[in-house]
């Protein structure tokens, strides 16, 4: 558009001067750009979108293979393999989960979870099998590793379909809809970077800020374990007991807290004054990063079968149930943890007190889960 | 731990760009040449300088355009790295209270007892590993 203003400016002033050949070929250059903008304007921008789409795919590529590159070194630096692992490594990041039917939706939460259950599994022993000298907190560490590798090279796989489809049909449509959601999926994509390496170095990320505060409540504390991957630990505070529930650490894993803490309450014959729940949040634009907020409900993501059997627990048994989050954006969620949220962590600490003091009395036993991906934190 | 840097950018240029860029700035260039031209000779016989200012015009657009060009692709190739700011472990002695700030070392976690105190050789104790990033000048909304 400037430039068709420049020309205009140019053959206004040089018209001033007379009838010149150059005066004429600006004009006939002026009329050509004028009509190409009509018929090929939409085409023209179709390109332009093309090439941000080819620009930010370039990036995409180049961080899944750094992605691919980590986790086969990694994988060679810790398990000792006898063979190469890249083949192993390549079949891994294929993998794909294929989730239950749900056209008669009863029971579709137990599919779900043993087709979890599975996959947990199978990839447990994928990555025994490429890393054999590692222990199990690397291999917690390791399949972390490789589940941010292979959500990267889907990541990738996803953009590529749709720049090469766009370029095939030649939809603007097509391409719109790929342009228009590119920062948030770049936003996304980086995180998972940053997460890989936080990884396969076994360092805490944010998502595990619900994770730490359980540890500093029940650190010192004699811990067992209560369901998959999950510990609990008995503190007394102001009277009350409170079983603090997180995932086992200190390798990379979620456990299983909705099985935690219905174990928890079965255990208590359901005699549980109330349950805190502590998580990480995503945060909106414009909230600080470690900002802490308070509610009620069950605090935690993933695929939902935890929060569904928390909720049935508590609804057996009438028992109530708050929350506390530290809020973050995805890319602080997965990276290592920032100085902020580790100092909110201390804030949620007090929040949770409060609450405990608040909402029960003496005598009285509460349940207090911290949430999230206990990497590179111990109990 | 340091991050990864790209590897060679100008494999990843596009050589049918670069060949663009150049041919454009080379014919500015030109342009440039053949406008000092006119204008010397306006000196000389009194030319017209109606073309030299054309000249000039379309030589310093054809300059911007290439550089911009240029600039913005080797802009975007440089972004084209994972950045890893480094990560700290806080060491303390829970008996006497030494604080010890250190790079994070790989086997590191929280609650993990380390090397005994230097000074009551006591147990220290890993009490913090977090990543400390200097955030830009944030910008101010009125909300």
């Amino acid at each position: 558009m400037n430039i068709i203003l420049a020309l205009m400016g140019a053959q206004t002033k040089l018209a001033q001067f007379g009838d010149t050949s150059i005066t004429w070929i600006l004009n006939i250059l002026f009329y050509v750009i004028f009509i190409v903008f009509i018929f090929y304007g939409q085409r023209i921008q179709m390109y332009v979108m093309l090439r941000e789409v080819e620009v930010s795919l370039y990036k995409l590529k180049f961080i899944k293979e750094e992605g691919r590159k980590i986790a086969v070194e990694t994988i060679k630096e810790i398990g000792k393999p006898q063979a190469d692992p890249t083949d192993k490594v390549d079949r891994f990041l294929e993998y794909f989960t294929i989730g239950p039917q749900n056209l008669d939706p009863a029971g579709v939460v137990w599919k779900l979870e043993h087709i979890l259950d599975v996959r947990d599994t199978r990839f447990k022993d994928e990555v025994k099998s490429m890393a054999p000298a590692s222990d199990e907190i690397q291999v917690n560490n390791l399949e972390n590793t490789l589940e941010a590798a292979s959500a990267l090279n889907f990541i990738y796989k996803i953009i590529r379909h749709y720049y090469l489809l766009g370029k095939k049909t030649l939809s603007l449509y097509v391409i719109m809809q790929i342009q228009m959601i590119l920062p948030l999926v770049m936003r996304e994509a980086e995180a998972y970077a940053s997460a890989l390496k936080a990884f396969a170095y076994g360092q805490p990320i944010g998502d595990g800020a619900g994770a730490l505060v359980a540890a500093k409540l029940m650190h010192g504390y004699e811990t067992r374990k209560v369901a998959k991957d999950c510990v609990v630990a008995t503190v007394p505070y102001e009277g009350r007991t409170a079983f603090v529930i997180k995932a086992e650490g200190p390798g990379g894993n979620v456990g299983k807290p909705g099985d935690a803490i219905k174990a928890v309450i079965e255990e208590n014959e359901g005699k549980i004054a109330t349950v805190i729940m502590i998580d990480a949040a995503l945060k909106l634009e414009g909230e600080e990063l470690g900002e802490v907020a308070e509610g009620v409900g069950a605090a935690i993501g993933g695929p939902g079968v935890d929060q569904y059997k928390i909720e049935d627990s508590l609804l057996k048994y009438h028992i109530s149930i708050n929350a506390v989050v530290i809020k973050e954006d995805i890319g602080d969620a997965v990276s290592p943890l920032r100085k902020e949220v580790f100092d909110s962590t201390d804030k949620v600490l007090e929040r949770v007190k409060q609450v405990v003091v608040e909402k029960t009395k003496e005598g009285d036993k509460v349940i207090i889960a911290g949430i999230g991906n206990t990497i590179g934190i111990g109990q | 731990m340091s991050g990864t840097s790209a590897s060679t950018t100008t494999s990843r240029i596009s050589s049918f760009v670069l060949l663009v860029v150049f041919i454009t700035l080379a014919l500015s260039l030109v342009a440039l040449i053949f406008a000092a031209a006119l204008v010397v000779g306006y000196f000389n016989v009194g030319n017209d300088l109606t073309g030299a200012y054309v000249l000039l015009a379309l030589g310093i657009l054809g300059i911007a355009i290439s550089t911009y060009v240029l600039v913005e692709t080797r802009r975007r190739l440089s972004k084209l790295k994972i950045a890893v700011p480094p990560v700290m472990t806080t060491v303390e002695c829970r008996k006497c209270g030494v604080k010890n700030v250190r790079e994070f070392q790989r086997g590191d976690y929280i609650f993990k007892e380390t090397d005994p105190c230097q000074k009551c050789n006591d147990k220290m104790l890993i009490t913090a590993i977090y990543r400390e990033v200097k955030e830009k000048e944030k910008e101010r909304f009125p909300f």
